[in-house]
């Protein structure tokens, strides 16, 4: 057990969007201790290189305790890192070994361009909600939210799909870069529930449209979306996307 | 300039009723020409700029994430309280007013607190016909939970992701107007500037945190909706990026900031590991209502494992000192209670951690129940301990966790600068001295979804359309101001020594140490002190790489430093002036014979504004007196 793990880093350096990255050696890194989460472990290395009057590594992170969606590391190829369900920001440096190294790098994707270092642009995924991810109920009067019963099992169906916390792991671990899981998992939410079924048809039109407009690819049904998923959302939400779509293709709406 | 609270007159039942029957309307045809910036799209920005653009405004809301579903109201765990009276145990929303104020211990103001528990109801309406997954029993309705200072099970939950859920929903909503065309979303700017024109608010100039290029943006009314500033203390349970700027910004464009020194400790999070730790996470009150809190009784025990422990050499603190409500008193009176038994040497772990201990629970519902109720949390908590909380105690001690000081705002819930709204925490309305859980949630939603579509109607409909545009000379004069500031930063930061973290550091400690927990006049005296240090050294030995024209995080930061370094001193100060003690606000010379907060009502039961009155100059203090005609002020007590 070690406070200082001697770690060496490869990190994906980029200056800017148009700019060309390439990786960048940290030899030793001195002060990492294995209690750090691996954000934690970036800021010890960014304050090093301050005071070598170097620019800092950009990296993307806000809540770091996994509910935020805004960590978005590719840590030795995998998204998030190796441990099952973590987001890179839950991911601590126990989990490696002394004189471990360690290739970091951002989510690839084609439709999620780099802007700088370790830091996306995932709007894609934000406009595949605007396409139809919501319920359209505008704010005001309701009826009495105990007036209509869901039972047990379908709501908490619905909760797992709506646990997606929007990191993009799913995009950025699938060979075709596709945003099924992300996609299949607010339409499932939805779906399931009866406050969306009035236009479950062109909510599912609409937001399998939009992924493919971002430049997502299809899904090949090869799993490593679920794989990578920090919350564990389920392939199945892929195969009721897929049936909505084909059920929203073949009826008027 | 007095403060007044145009809190309408008549019974306090019938307060908002009756302004929304006066309000003014803005016709269709005349919010199509109307702007509205929100800033922040947490859980009352996203829910106000969702609202405003179905009314038809058109709406510009920004954001510093590359999302608005980042907003840090996406962190909040154990629930949302509303008035419905669902479990059929005594609830209303007069109880539930009452609760707030007197949790708040009574330093709120009756009106607002009282319209935010006549709304909590449709709230819970909205975010259900939104397709919110709240928790529900197997018949298929809702399920309701207990929390801190409340004897009712009024809070609505999604697991323990209630505040990702309700954020979701109004995000939804958000994007639907965006879809729409009545929304214009910007990510990834942040606002370092009001524009003030004649005395209202007309703009805002903001930093676009790609490029970094700096951009002017006009309207009709702005509303701030920019979260609180608890990461002045450096470790908190806040995200990383939640920060002052924005409303400290307006703050000095002449928008009073009401009870600074007004913070929440939480008191059940995961102990401090290490000096690297950026920031500390938060285990949800909700788990007070299946643990049970305790430290063992004799000092020799606390390196012992939990279970070598037996039951009779355990003190089971609040349920001891306080068995009317056990461990689910306040927020404020369990931090303070955790750090005076870990003050006596009775601490576990590294010293500063309490247990919260889940074996009788388990015991009498068995694990699965658990599982359902927490799970997320206790596999949190494992993820950062390596600890199983399902067979070992879990380790808790408060952090700073909320702010309820915030800008001074009205009953419409605009500041002091003309067409200036705050919303959520960012303003300092509805808690007081001290909020109870999931009532935050409930606010922000509130002044989102329910209160300003109408206070901002009502004043943009005294307006006229063809407001200034950004090419006033106020906006370029903004816009320099920012420019230099930047500029500053930049240049000063070639030359000297110290990083930004590491003055953000000692700031924190600071106000940690000083400015925490429990405050003297000595301790506060030294702050001041120190804080000017602080400031001193930031502004002439600090160490910056990188340049302004290109995404920098340490320039960010450095511009969020400055600004907590100044509220630091507000806060200070203000916690100062007010001799008493009251909710979070624990000053060690003011208190009752056990230990409790006394408060001073005959000096103090006012809201104190604080008035920028220049650089280096003293702010001014305004009061707004806290009048209660329906409660009596009471010694809260929770035994």
């Amino acid at each position: 057990m070690s406070d200082d793990m001697k770690l060496n880093l490869r990190v994906w350096r980029q200056a800017g969007p148009e700019a060309a990255g390439a990786f960048v050696d940290y030899k030793a890194v001195p002060g990492i201790s294995e209690h750090m989460s691996f954000l934690e472990m970036l800021d010890v290395l960014n304050e090093m290189l301050i005071h070598r009057g170097e620019v800092a590594i950009e990296f993307d992170g806000d809540c770091r305790e996994g509910i935020c969606g805004q960590c978005s590391l590719t840590v030795n190829g995998q998204a998030h890192g190796g441990e099952r369900g973590t987001t890179v920001c839950q991911l601590h440096m126990r989990s490696f070994r002394e004189g471990d190294t360690i290739v970091v790098e951002p989510f690839r994707a084609k439709a999620f361009p780099v802007i700088k270092d370790l830091v996306v642009d995932r709007g894609a995924l934000d406009r595949i909600i605007a396409a139809g991810g919501y319920v359209s109920v505008n704010t005001g009067p309701k009826p009495d939210a105990n007036g209509m019963r869901i039972n047990k099992d379908i709501s908490d169906r619905a909760f797992d799909a709506a646990a997606c916390i929007g990191c993009g792991a799913c995009v950025a671990a699938c060979p075709n870069a596709s945003a099924s899981l992300f996609t299949g998992a607010k339409i499932t939410q939805l779906s399931l529930l009866p406050q969306g079924d009035a236009e479950r048809n062109r909510r599912v039109a609409r937001m399998v449209d939009q992924m493919d407009i971002e430049g997502f690819g299809n899904c090949s049904n090869l799993g490593e979306c679920e794989a990578a998923c920090p919350k564990e959302i389920s392939l199945d939400n892929i195969a009721v996307m897929k049936r909505e779509y084909l059920r929203a293709i073949f009826s008027k709406f | 300039m007095t403060l007044d609270s145009k809190v309408p007159a008549g019974p306090l039942q019938n307060k908002w009723d009756s302004y929304l029957e006066s309000v003014k309307l803005v016709s269709p045809a005349n919010k199509r020409k109307m702007d509205v910036i929100v800033v922040g799209t947490g859980l009352a920005g996203a829910s106000a700029a969702a609202s405003l653009g179905e009314l038809g405004y058109n709406v510009k809301a920004f954001c510093i994430q590359d999302s608005p579903r980042r907003a840090h109201s996406i962190a909040a765990q154990g629930g949302i309280n509303a008035a419905k009276n669902y479990p059929n145990d005594g609830d209303s929303v007069w109880r539930l007013f009452y609760d707030t104020i007197k949790g708040g211990d009574f330093r709120a103001r009756e009106a607002n607190v009282y319209r935010l528990a006549q709304v909590s109801n449709a709230i819970i309406d909205q975010c259900v016909a939104q397709g919110v997954p709240f928790a529900r029993e197997y018949g298929g309705e809702l399920a309701n939970r207990s929390f801190g200072g409340a004897q009712v099970s009024r809070t609505f939950y999604a697991r323990g992701q209630t505040g990702q859920q309700l954020l979701l929903g109004a995000y939804q909503a958000l994007l639907r107007q965006v879809d729409a065309g009545k929304v214009e979303m910007f990510t990834r700017r942040e606002m370092l500037d009001l524009v003030v024109v004649d005395g209202k608010a007309r703009g805002i100039i903001v930093r676009n945190l790609v490029d970094g290029s700096i951009e002017k943006y006009a309207a009709n009314a702005v509303i701030l909706a920019t979260g609180g500033y608890g990461r002045a203390y450096y470790l908190s349970t806040n995200a990383f990026n939640s920060n002052a700027t924005a409303a400290w910004r307006c703050y000095k464009r002449g928008a009073y900031f009401a009870n600074p020194s007004y913070v929440q400790i939480h008191p059940t999070c995961i102990p401090q590991a290490g000096d690297y730790q950026s920031k500390l996470t938060l285990m949800s009150e909700s788990l007070r209502n299946d643990g049970r809190v305790w430290v063992p009784k004799k000092k020799e025990d606390v390196k012992k494992p939990a279970h070598q422990i037996p039951n009779e050499d355990r003190d089971y603190y609040l349920e001891t000192r306080y068995p009317s409500f056990g461990n689910l008193v306040p927020r404020d009176v369990a931090s303070r209670n955790a750090k005076s038994v870990c003050d006596e040497g009775r601490g576990v772990g590294a010293g500063r951690a309490v247990y919260l201990d889940f074996s009788d629970a388990i015991a009498r519902q068995g694990q699965k129940a658990i599982e359902d109720k927490y799970g997320n949390l206790f596999h949190m908590y494992a993820k950062i301990t390596a600890e199983n909380p399902y067979e070992t105690p879990m380790g808790i001690y408060p952090a700073i966790h909320y702010t309820m000081g915030g800008l001074w705002v009205d009953y419409e819930l605009q500041s002091t600068v003309a067409g200036l709204f705050v919303a959520g925490e960012a303003n300092f309305s509805d808690h007081g001295a001290n909020r109870l859980g999931a009532s935050a949630l409930m606010q922000g939603l509130a002044d989102g979804y329910f209160v300003l579509p109408f206070t901002v109607g009502n004043y943009l409909a005294r307006e006229k359309a063809s407001g200034v545009t950004v090419e006033h000379p106020a906006f370029k004069e903004a816009e320099a101001d920012v420019k230099r500031q930047i500029n500053g930063f930049i240049e000063r930061g070639t030359k000297g020594d110290t990083t930004v973290n590491e003055y953000y550091r000692r700031l924190g400690e600071v106000l940690w140490d000083k400015v925490g927990m429990s405050r003297t006049e000595e301790g506060l005296k030294q702050a001041l002190g120190q804080i000017a240090e602080i400031k001193q050294g930031f502004e002439t030995n600090l160490l910056l790489t990188g340049t302004s024209e290109s995404f920098n995080k340490m320039l960010e930061l450095a511009g969020r430093v400055a600004d907590f370094i100044e509220l630091g001193e507000l806060m200070t100060r203000d916690a100062l002036h007010r001799n008493e003690s009251c909710g979070g606000h624990f000053r060690e010379e003011f208190q009752t014979a056990d230990g409790e907060a006394l408060r001073d009502d005959e000096n103090f039961a006012y809201a104190g504004a604080w008035q920028f009155k220049g650089p280096g100059e003293e702010p001014a203090l305004h009061k707004e007196a806290l009048v209660f005609e329906n409660v009596e002020l009471s010694q809260r007590s929770y035994k």
